[in-house]
């Protein structure tokens, strides 16, 4: 087991403990909650890694080095971070997907900028932010987030 | 405010109907991925080494990523949100902004309407904006699996400059934002 793994379910006990003694009522709604969301998110999870096992077999490292390697530059993080920006997929499971592209040989800028706008910028949602929150405001906002997410990922391509 | 709408769009969006088309559609998945897998027998081995892998390191993680995301929805209300954060100011303003914001409490389309809400409040555009890009990038559930698939310096170092250009972002969007409409901002 790694240290994440171990990490991660410690702090769950902890706070279930932590809940259990607060609010015995609202721990077990909270746990009702978490079924109904794991049951929710459980087929897309499994679809997704599915796809990632196929993808990773068929797909050869090269070809995906030379579209969002090292060598493909400016062209391929700005690709990747549009198709982020685009794609209306949880973050949750976009991490396997993420993690295979970086296995077999993607930039981590490319990956940084995928996720990062995958989550910051939401053109899908684009309609409803507007409604909410005004054209001026959400425009700004996705637009920023979209140039902040590339200098994010060139960042972490430098420094990692 | 129209959180009850938003109530609403979330029970739609997780009835048994659409759970169970997710389901047909990982079948729909793992058909063809059997069937691409016969045509090609000699990539079988890869391809199941790989999937087995990747559901191991999923499920080792995903209940206990539930539960806190659970916990924390039950016990933090969306009222509680809006009344701090509504009245934060100074540096508690972009703290708390990122702390409500990070809390896991749900899909990013509960987040506009709340962001709304807090504009009418009263709270500064520049939170406003830094609460939703929390919620939308730095939420706890997220950085854990993000830890457990890409590994703690890629993690820490994204959350880090994320947090810091999210924050000079929102800056920069109440400067634009209040240089035309300087009425739009009701702060005393």
């Amino acid at each position: 087991m790694s240290s994440a793994v171990i990490l991660i379910n410690a702090a769950a006990a902890v706070c279930l403990v932590f809940a259990f003694f607060k609010n015995r009522r609202k721990t077990r709604r909270s746990i009702i909650v978490a079924t109904r969301s794991f049951l929710r998110i459980l087929p897309l999870v499994l679809m997704i890694i599915v796809m990632v096992g196929l993808f990773s077999s068929f797909i050869p490292p090269s070809e995906i080095m030379k579209f969002i390697g090292a060598q493909a530059g400016w062209s391929g993080i700005l690709a990747i971070a549009a198709l982020g920006a685009v794609l209306h997929i949880p973050a949750l499971i976009s991490y396997p997907l993420a993690a295979a592209l970086l296995r077999s040989g993607a930039a981590i800028a490319s990956v940084a900028a995928f996720i990062t706008t995958l989550t910051m910028v939401g053109v899908v949602t684009l309609p409803l932010e507007i409604k909410e929150l005004g054209i001026k405001l959400t425009l700004l906002r996705n637009s920023l987030s979209f140039i902040l997410a590339v200098i994010i990922a060139l960042i972490m391509g430098m420094v990692l | 405010m129209n959180i009850q709408n938003t109530e609403k769009t979330r029970k739609q969006n997780s009835s048994p109907r659409k759970i169970f088309r997710d389901y047909l559609i990982f079948g729909a998945a793992l058909a063809a991925g059997l069937i691409l897998l016969l045509i090609f027998p000699d990539k079988k081995e890869a391809a199941a080494a790989a999937t087995w892998s990747y559901f191991r390191e999923m499920m080792a993680i995903l209940p206990a990523v539930m539960i806190i995301m659970g916990l924390f929805s039950v016990f933090i209300s969306k009222d509680q949100v809006v009344k701090y954060l509504g009245k934060a100011s100074g540096v508690k303003g972009p703290v708390l902004a990122l702390f409500f914001g990070a809390l896991p409490t749900g899909p990013l389309y509960i987040a506009f309407p709340l962001a709304s809400a807090l504009i009418k409040k009263g709270a500064r555009i520049s939170n406003v904006v830094v609460f939703i890009s929390a919620w939308a990038c730095i939420k706890i559930p997220q950085e854990l699996v993000e830890l457990q698939f890409l590994g703690f310096e890629f993690m820490g170092m994204r959350l880090l400059l994320t947090i810091f250009f999210v924050i000079l972002m929102g800056l920069l969007i109440e400067q634009l934002v209040s240089q035309k409409k300087p009425k739009k901002s009701p702060r005393q």
